[in-house]
């Protein structure tokens, strides 16, 4: 028998409140071109991104540290396949932990000829040394920053 | 914990495919629900509580369809709650479903549900939704990304490479040939798999599961209420569940207390199992474990996660023959969650194919003389984690 289907669509907007923490530190990065984290009182660890309190020890933190702009690497993949309403591949991206801090920040990876992505992962290895680098026009967003390899002459694939 | 048992009476799996056209999705879970009723030889009326297994709504896209799923399930005038996990969600369901007769509030329970991952085909656009929009969501991050930096932190760790990942599948493609349930029955080489493009690297097209629909139906009840009947039971004697904190970046840096590259908090859901179950040793306990896997690097820290291989050696164990149907311990023998994922469902095949298996009733994809059996579910951004032990 003829079997029939109804096309139906999700699209709903939202306007999500960042709360106070996050608001501060989006701030010191569209204004400033800084990254901060948040300091754990009772184990010391810089939580980047910064949470108003730890959810490991549940204390509120308390102090503000400037954190980065260099790092290293500490996970990635290389995204080959187009999804609706994801940006359109190849694109790299994984965790960071920046100098000064305990945790790992999310971000792109930028500058790395994603072409092949086997080789492109040879260039991300766990370990290796970046540089966050900033938007010229930043609106108060992750996407305002990226990281990319600190030692730009050693690296032998062509930049994009 | 109660000495009182708890036994699974019968099962229902509909066949699992990319779409349904011949079902909208009350009808696909009332198939399941009918074969689970029908295996355990019970009525509707017989149940007197119904645990619904839906997670998110939008990989269905329908709002709270436990709504719509109520009347499939027969819970008019009857106990019915909404359980939602995510990827563990239907073994979740099975627990709480056992919570209610080990509690003695019921002697015979339903955990049903279904899901239609099929009729989007977007589950990464939808799955991108579960993460933080103050931080994470712009990443893009989703679950193959997500379990992507995982491999590539075990390869870093453990030396995992492409090759063992796509041993996994060429393992579970085999077994899924062999299970008429099961999505993906196609058999695959290695070479097939490194033929395969890139999704998100290393994970390749034939080291994901597929998005698939169907249903699935437990049927719960009471030793009392087993023998008064003269049932026909498998017994679930360890159930517990553990949880991880959100933000994967806490699973990597400085003085981390769970690696991203393992699954930390499922190795701590087994232990608790495992002691309630009275298991000391599961590599040598555990006949056959079905854990949820959707991508091939994955099973790897699962398996180690369920105590059947040291933290770092299951890929050398798989290379030299371990966990295929025949070894001392079959790792889903059904092909997994790597073979079929209709999400909202997927940790309730598990426990099904654990029950099926110690029941000796898995016909060809049966690992030999199974009595003891493991089962799992992991949810949320690698996070909640459910397990169960299953006997004969």
């Amino acid at each position: 028998m003829e079997l029939l289907t109804r096309r139906e669509s999700w699209n709903i907007g939202y306007e999500h409140a960042l709360g106070e923490t996050a608001s501060w530190f989006f701030v010191q990065v569209r204004d400033h071109a800084k990254i901060y984290g948040r300091r754990c009182p009772k184990s010391g660890r810089v939580l980047v991104p910064p949470r108003s309190f730890s959810d490991q020890t549940l204390e509120p933190t308390t102090e503000w540290v400037e954190v980065g702009p260099g790092g290293r690497i500490e996970t990635f993949t290389i995204v080959c396949e187009p999804f609706k309403t994801l940006p359109d591949p190849p694109y790299a991206f994984g965790y960071v932990l920046l100098d000064r801090a305990d945790t790992a920040l999310g971000g792109y990876f930028r500058g790395i000829d994603l072409s092949d992505p086997s080789k492109a992962a040879e260039k991300l290895k766990i370990g290796t040394r970046v540089v966050t680098r900033f938007a010229e026009r930043r609106t108060g967003d992750v996407l305002d920053f990226w990281f990319e390899l600190e030692n730009v002459e050693r690296a032998t694939v062509g930049w994009q | 914990m109660t000495n009182a048992r708890v036994g699974i009476i019968g099962i229902g799996q509909s066949e699992f495919k990319a779409r349904r056209e011949d079902a909208n999705y009350p009808e696909l879970v009332r198939e399941a629900v009918a074969l689970a009723l029908k295996n355990a030889g019970r009525e509707l009326d017989d149940m007197e509580a119904v645990v619904y297994s839906l997670a998110p709504d939008a990989l269905l896209g329908i709002g709270n369809a436990e709504r719509l799923g109520v009347d499939a399930v027969g819970a008019r005038n009857k106990r019915f709650m909404r359980i939602n996990t995510g990827g563990a969600t239907g073994l979740s369901s099975v627990a709480v479903a056992h919570s209610h007769v080990a509690s003695g509030a019921c002697d015979i329970v339903l955990a049903a549900g279904g899901d239609k991952v099929g009729e989007s085909g977007d589950s990464q656009t939808i799955l991108n939704k579960i993460w933080d929009p103050t931080y994470e969501r712009q990443l893009p991050l989703g679950t193959i990304t997500m379990l992507a930096m995982s491999a590539v932190r075990a390869m870093h760790k453990y030396g995992l490479t492409e090759e063992d990942m796509a041993r996994v599948t060429v393992k579970n493609r085999a077994n899924a040939s062999l299970n008429p349930k099961a999505h993906l029955r196609k058999k695959v080489t290695i070479e097939d798999v490194f033929a395969s493009r890139y999704i998100a690297w290393p994970i390749k097209l034939l080291d994901a599961c597929p998005q698939s629909s169907g249903g699935c139906a437990v049927v719960l009840a009471s030793e009392r209420y087993i023998k008064e009947n003269r049932l026909e039971a498998v017994w679930i004697t360890g159930v517990a569940h553990c949880s991880e904190s959100y933000f994967i970046g806490d699973r990597m840096g400085n003085n981390y207390v769970a690696d991203h590259a393992d699954a930390h908090a499922l190795g701590e859901s087994f232990e608790r199992s495992y002691r309630m179950a009275g298991i000391k040793d599961p590599a040598k306990e555990v006949h056959v474990a079905e854990l949820y896997a959707p991508f091939s690097n994955t099973e790897f820290h699962a398996v180690e996660a369920a105590g059947l291989a040291p933290i770092g050696k299951s890929m050398a164990m798989l290379r030299e023959g371990q966990f295929h149907i025949g070894s001392r311990t079959a790792v889903n023998p059904s092909g997994g969650t790597l073979c079929t994922n209709a999400i909202a469902v997927s940790a309730m095949v598990r426990v099904a194919e654990a029950a099926l298996q110690v029941w000796g009733r898995a016909g060809a994809h049966q690992q030999p003389g199974a009595k003891i059996a493991a089962a799992s579910g992991n949810g949320g951004d690698h996070q909640f984690f459910g397990t169960m032990v299953i006997e004969a």
